[in-house]
């Protein structure tokens, strides 16, 4: 009974989790870059959202701001990668650190509360349900968005950039532009889920982005085995990814409920992304059957 | 319309792997020029290329287009003149895209890329078209995945998309040496036509000789970072494989450094 009562909140989190992982979506898959910065620019999204909304913002200015500050934070990552040279992993991490002292700053303190009976969030725990509509909401719209994007010829750009960088510069394509780009739209998004997460929960703190790339992927991997061999586009796909994130938190609160260490509950999510990340290579390299060439023969 | 002047590259300079890649090299193309480059490996054909192209900046001399100094314009915006194939099928187009969003992404080359759709209908029209010339039958596959295609199907494809938008220049860097007899021919074919019909000029590197003296007006031959031979107009009609290789022997003074040049 207790983990079913618990169901609504998980599912409530898991969208939360859900777009920050389309965040990643877009620089994992679309511009096939690993991006730390997400774990910086999540907290970054709710200390800008919660301290705002203490200073007494309305709720709408304060998550714009906070999604401004988090395409910042990717803009760092991507000026450090494309003008610096430095590589996108090395990017993200540095970009975190700064983040990590940016954050603290921001809030003054180590966390901020935003409690949901002072002022006047869209959505919190103590109205699940209520919670759960509005999330459903945000993510169809992003959805649609990002899927409009991807369709213009600015959106296709950056999609060529990460599929073949050689062949985007021979089309004509900035690639250091786009992936800019690409970052700080990634990071925009994940601190719209952070600010989304601090209103949920009612709080801002340090800690709380730790580990986020790493759910972030378990999304996207679980939404990939979801939407399987389903006609894709990308509104399937991002569906796909926000589903993968309300599986992984669901999942995540079961096994709590099982009554796991929790302090066990960040390893085993590593592991588990671990484990699927290998998947293409174990499969190239331990089963490779001889495919059969799906190539016609008029060429 | 193309000029090179005292073009230098060395890579990895003042390293023990120090490789003077391009040596002082010049070249004037004129307008409509089909020229064909041959030379033994490392010679620094593809070098040339990419340093017209952009790839990387090169360590002295001048580029110029029509006239404009194009030296230190970044790749990107060199494409805008500059239609290219690549050796590797995989190169040339975006394998996880469809054929339709490949060609869009090349008919929008050298324009601004803004937030309007990146395909219309009437698009898809034109893309049909220019592939049922082809004769591939992937006029009617515009939503395959290029991935799933065959590596002459995404080379002639990559043709198409280079030759889009009226590029002055064609750069080809043997762009049928990875794919079978009969479909390198049947590029090659292709490439004929294209270049014909869009009056492009053209730079073709291949190991073959005979297909370097079939094709184009003009062929060059470079060795060791230097354009050693360079064989125009009447007296490019007249080459054959022998003379080919009795001038290279004769300029060079060495035997000819590839024996992958000798086939065909
Ligand atoms: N990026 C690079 N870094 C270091 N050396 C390079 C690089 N590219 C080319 N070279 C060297 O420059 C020389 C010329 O290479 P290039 O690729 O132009 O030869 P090529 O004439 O195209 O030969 P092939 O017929 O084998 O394609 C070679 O010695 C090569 O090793
Ligand atoms: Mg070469």
């Amino acid at each position: 009974m207790g983990l079913l009562n618990a169901m609504p909140g998980a599912a409530a989190q898991g969208l939360i989790w859900g777009i920050m992982a389309i965040g990643v979506y877009i620089t994992f898959k679309v511009l096939d870059l690993a991006d730390l910065t997400v774990d910086g620019s999540m907290v970054t999204g709710m200390a800008v959202c919660a301290m705002l909304m203490a200073a007494g913002w309305n709720v709408w200015p304060a998550m714009l701001i906070a999604v401004l500050a988090g395409m910042g934070c990717g803009l760092v990552t991507g000026l450090f990668h494309t003008l610096m040279g430095i590589p996108a992993i090395l990017s993200g991490i540095l970009t975190q650190l700064i983040l990590w002292s940016v954050n603290l700053k921001i809030m003054g303190k180590a966390n901020q509360a935003l409690p949901a009976r002072t002022f006047d969030v869209l959505i919190s725990q103590l109205e699940k349900y209520h919670a759960l509509v509005i999330l459903a909401l945000f993510c169809v719209v992003l959805v649609t968005l990002l899927y409009c994007f991807f369709g213009t010829k600015f959106g296709a750009a950056l999609r060529a950039t990460g599929c073949n960088e050689k062949m985007a510069r021979a089309q004509g394509i900035n690639t250091d532009m786009h992936k800019v780009v690409g970052l700080a739209l990634s990071n925009g998004v994940v601190a719209l889920s952070g600010a989304l997460m601090a209103q949920y929960s009612g709080k801002a703190d340090i800690n709380d982005g730790r580990g986020a790339i790493v759910i972030g992927l378990a999304a996207v991997i679980i939404g990939e085995a979801i939407i399987g061999k389903m006609p894709q586009n990308y509104i399937v796909r991002m569906t796909g990814v926000i589903v993968g994130g309300i599986v992984y938190y669901v999942v995540y609160q079961t096994v709590i409920f099982l009554g796991l260490d929790t302090d066990l509950l960040k390893m085993l999510s590593a592991l588990v992304v671990a484990v699927f990340l290998a998947v293409p290579h174990l499969k190239k390299t331990y089963f490779n059957k001889p495919r059969k060439k799906e190539v016609s023969k008029n060429a | 319309m193309l000029e090179l002047k005292n073009i230098t590259k060395i890579f990895n300079a003042n390293t023990v792997n120090e490789k003077v890649a391009l040596n002082d090299i010049s070249l004037t193309l004129e307008d409509g020029d089909f020229v064909t480059v041959i030379g033994g490996n490392g010679a620094g054909k593809s070098t040339m290329l990419n340093a017209i192209a952009g790839t990387f900046p090169v360590d002295g001399g001048q580029i110029l287009i029509d006239g404009t100094d194009i030296t230190k314009l970044p790749e990107h915006k060199r494409a805008k003149f500059i239609g290219r194939v690549f050796q590797d099928p995989m190169t040339g187009t975006a394998a996880d895209m469809w054929i339709e969003e490949n060609m869009s992404l090349a008919i929008n080359r050298g324009k601004k890329r803004g937030f309007t759709w990146a395909i219309k209908n009437n698009d898809r029209e034109l893309y049909k078209q220019m592939l049922k010339r082809l004769d591939l039958g992937l006029e009617d596959r515009l939503s395959t995945k290029v991935g799933l295609l065959s590596g002459g199907q995404r080379q002639a494809i990559t043709l198409l998309m280079a030759s889009m938008n009226d590029p002055k220049l064609l750069l080809l860097d043997e762009h049928t040496a990875a794919l079978d007899p009969k479909t390198a021919a049947k590029v090659l074919a292709i490439t004929r036509e294209i270049v014909e019909e869009n009056h492009l000029t053209t730079i073709m590197i291949t190991h073959n000789m005979q297909d370097a003296i079939n094709h184009g007006n003009r062929l060059i031959m470079m060795n060791a970072g230097k354009i050693i031979l360079d064989i125009k107009g009447e007296e490019k009609k007249a080459l054959t494989v022998e003379s080919l290789l009795e001038a290279f022997h004769k300029t060079s003074g060495s035997a000819f450094a590839s024996d992958r040049a000798l086939l065909g």
